[in-house]
């Protein structure tokens, strides 16, 4: 009995052991299951992190978000940025045929097609006549901007001067697609058996729901820089489940925001294996414009003056996030944010009771809406008091499911609602733009003609100072002037990982970590 | 016998059209999108997606089309996972889920006769008390507990087990017996109950009057009676765990069809959650009927045809 017992133990213990696929040098925790790694349809950061490892654009970012040639082996432009010429390097797919300037125009023909339907066509919006072509307004693809001089000349005019439009190249909208397997496979030309990738991994199997099996691509252009041969990418939707995976040696990395456990985050945030930073993302309140009581500017100041941000941090984040005042996250070189409204109580008061509420009495009935997670419910809890101690006003707290909160959104269903905004590319327009009259993400019912006019002359403003001025003065009506937002603060990126054993994965501003930067110090 | 079931299969066609089409219209009269996010789709696109996806034009014609398809042995398509059929998606994680049951099913029925039989020989014993007190516990807590504090305990502090993951012997045991624990606490309840009323026949008296050894008593004459109620109870107890894994799955991160017969209604994925129901259904259709088929079987005082 105890022999068999023994047995038993010795058993489990050698299973345990292969509890890791022994071929496999590097397993990671991605976040949610993927919903398409095809660029003309993928969304989310866990399916950008998978396309980006399989395919490369023109350009691409290293592990600090710099920014680092890809397919392009050098670009230029012309004095006003309005026409890019990219030289392409000599390159081949995984199935050896060469990547072309045709598959970039292609590609992006393909993503501009109306019936296409890609979610982020708007990012392509930066080159001549795309939004035409997309909107269905201009039929000839010939017309856009985009043409291919030689088989490795690419040459993008651009609607305005864009000077960050080689960091927009980066973005995952912009790699490009074997087109002969779109042609030939239609939708599912992105399954392992089908793919042809460019980029410095291959899939090798998509195993539903579970994982991910990343190949070294040995025709990847520089795949002496890339270390590690095999990786495993998690697909993993629970936080405790991701931690106990990282702590018992399943995964090697947690990249993904939001699989820390916030109960935890006391005690995590001490370890060294810890790893926070500041990225292009911000949380925020919208506040209804369309309708009474938010309508009306100096109640929306007085409900921003009485967030008290520091305290949001301190109190329910914990994981060193910078508290909010505007909307532009800090660290774009060359943009000196807005002021915005702080943290001020008795300037609070002041601008309800000029609203019409002196201390709040008889302020109507107002509800703050949310989606449902445990974040959000925390800080909606801690602002209902600050708004009720500060203001005197009674906020009833909405929660919605997901798709029940969008659809509220949509209809300006709300009179404050949470929200947030995760940027696509290193420039402050990225997020400026959301607030443009008529935008799909404007969401608050704002309209400014003078916000709208600053941010149309900036796009045709060649000199980057001048730019980034006017950009600065659009956003100062946004969030200290007009208020329909109140920022609160810029997520945190939190990622997992023994620095020590670890190389060539940083905290940036993109929130991108390229697989093929990442190497294990103590191996070849 | 056929008959029978036949006739238990045609009562259930009216159910399931119900079910199937009550799924697709609350799900279709739900509020939000099956594409809502945080960045906005733009109305064109929303309006081509729906398009191919056929929920487009009226609900009359969506419940039409998607009718149509069910007719062909089309699920349809997952509206999240793109280029995913919901077929596929069952295919891949059905048979995890499957395995998770079985597992926690087998495990069940076996703490049930074995615990159940030992409570009831030792009947009003400390032993009993204890079977007693354990089955209880096992009863009262629920999955989301016991499965952190056995990973706590098995995998984080004695390192033995994997804290999650699926494929390997190794990886199904916590789950297995996290589902399968509170089940078997129940069935060792129903077996005492049903073990102590036989060790009280007359025919038990007399087999032991006859010098049939105590064992032999228990597991050759009372266990197959006892048993029946542990039976009639096994369709539904396998329904149960099939229904009831997706706690289970998630925190052991098993990629079975569980967190898609919830995910899938967060998301508004009408085609996902049709074919979950459609499977859900179709197991507790079967599994019901196999129990009532052996219960009948088995005892012969029931008679179904």
């Amino acid at each position: 009995m105890t022999r068999g017992l023994s047995l038993l133990l010795a058993a489990l213990l050698l299973g345990s052991c292969s509890y890791r696929p022994a071929d496999v040098d590097f397993i990671f925790i991605n976040g949610p299951e993927p919903q398409s790694i095809d660029p003309a349809i993928l969304t989310g950061q866990p399916d950008g992190r998978i396309a980006s490892s399989v395919f490369e654009g023109l350009t691409t970012h290293n592990s600090r978000g710099q920014l680092i040639p890809g397919m392009a082996e050098s670009w230029k432009h012309d004095s006003n940025h309005l026409v890019y010429t990219f030289h392409l390097r000599d390159a081949s797919w995984s199935n050896g045929e060469k990547v072309t300037a045709t598959d970039f125009v292609g590609s992006w023909q393909r993503i501009l097609e109306p019936a296409t339907a890609s979610p982020y066509a708007e990012l392509l919006f930066f080159i001549k006549n795309a939004e035409e072509y997309q909107k269905g307004r201009l039929k000839d693809f010939s017309k856009v901007g985009v043409q291919a001089l030689d088989a490795r000349t690419l040459r993008v005019e651009l609607k305005n001067p864009t000077p960050f439009f080689p960091d927009v190249a980066a973005t995952t909208t912009y790699l490009p697609a074997h087109l002969p397997s779109v042609a030939r496979y239609g939708e599912s030309w992105t399954r392992p058996e089908y793919i042809v990738g460019n980029g410095p991994y291959l899939l090798k199997a998509w195993k539903f729901n579970d994982r991910i099996e990343l190949e070294r691509n040995e025709r990847y252009w520089r795949k002496e820089q890339v270390r590690l041969r095999r990786i495993d990418a998690l697909s993993v939707t629970q936080s405790n489940t991701a931690l106990n995976l990282y702590l018992t040696g399943q995964a090697d990395l947690i990249i993904d925001k939001s699989l820390v456990p916030p109960v935890l985050i006391d005690k995590l945030r001490t370890r060294t294996d810890f790893h926070a930073f500041t990225f292009l993302a911000n949380y925020f309140y919208r506040f209804n414009v369309a309708r009474p009581p938010f309508n009306n500017l100096k109640i929306r100041q007085a409900f921003s003056a009485a967030i008290d941000r520091q305290r949001i941090v301190n109190k329910i984040t914990k994981a060193g996030e910078l508290p909010a005042t505007c909307f532009v996250p800090p660290g774009l070189p060359g943009y000196l944010a807005s002021g915005g409204i702080d943290y001020n109580p008795s300037q609070a008061r002041q601008w309800l009771a000029e609203g019409g509420y002196p201390s709040g009495q008889n302020f109507p009935h107002v509800e703050l809406l949310y989606n449902k997670t445990d974040l959000n419910e925390q800080v909606a809890v801690e602002i209902q008091t600050l708004w009720r101690e500060v203001l005197g006003v009674p906020v009833e707290l909405k929660r919605q499911e997901w798709a029940t909160y969008f659809k509220s959104l949509d209809d300006l269903d709300y009179d404050i609602a949470r929200s947030s905004w995760v940027g696509d590319y290193p420039d402050p327009l990225t997020f400026l733009d959301c607030f443009v009259t008529g935008r799909g993400n404007n969401r608050t019912g704002w309209s400014n003609a003078a916000y709208d006019r600053i941010l149309e002359q900036s796009s045709r403003e060649t000199d980057p100072a001048r730019r980034m001025a006017a950009l600065h003065q659009a956003e100062d009506i946004l969030v200290a002037q007009e208020c329909p937002i109140a920022p609160i603060y810029f997520f945190a990126g939190i990622l997992f990982y023994d620095g020590k054993r670890l190389g060539g994965i940083d905290g940036n501003l993109l929130d991108e970590h390229p697989l093929r930067e990442i190497y294990w110090k103590d191996r070849n | 016998m056929l008959s029978f079931i036949l006739k238990r299969l045609l009562l259930t066609l009216p159910v399931f059209f119900i079910v199937v089409s009550g799924t697709f219209l609350l799900m279709r009269l739900a509020p939000g999108s099956p594409f809502g996010a945080e960045r906005k789709l733009s109305p064109e696109n929303e309006a081509r997606l729906q398009q191919r996806f056929h929920i487009d034009g009226t609900l009359g014609q969506q419940f039409a089309a998607y009718w149509k398809s069910l007719g062909r042995g089309d699920l349809g398509d997952s509206l999240k996972y793109r280029n995913r059929t919901v077929s596929e998606i069952i295919g891949q994680t059905l048979p995890n889920s499957a395995l998770l049951g079985l597992g926690a099913l087998l495990l069940a029925l076996g703490i049930g006769v074995v615990a159940g039989s030992y409570s009831a020989v030792h009947h009003n014993t400390a032993r009993d008390r204890v079977t007693l007190l354990l089955a209880l516990a096992g009863i009262c807590l629920p999955s989301f507990v016991l499965a952190p504090l056995l990973i706590l305990l098995l995998a984080l502090l004695i390192p033995l087990l994997p804290a999650a993951g699926w494929g390997t012997p190794g990886h199904y045991i916590l789950p297995m017996l996290c589902l399968g624990l509170p089940y078997g606490a129940y069935c060792t309840r129903l077996v005492r109950t049903s073990m102590l009323d036989v060790l009280n026949q007359d025919y038990i008296r007399t087999a032991r009057a006859k010098g049939v050894s105590e064992p032999s008593v228990v597991f050759r004459h009372a266990l197959r009676v006892a048993c029946l109620p542990l039976i009639s109870y096994a369709g539904p107890l396998a329904a149960n765990i099939l229904t009831g894994s997706m706690i289970v799955e998630a925190i052991f991160k098993i990629p079975g069809l569980g967190a898609f017969f919830v995910n899938a209604v967060i998301n508004r994925d009408v085609f996902l959650v049709g074919g979950c129901v459609i499977v859900y259904f179709t197991l507790l259709v079967f599994l019901n009927l196999l129990g009532d088929i052996l219960m009948a079987l088995l005892d012969r005082r029931i008679r179904l045809w």
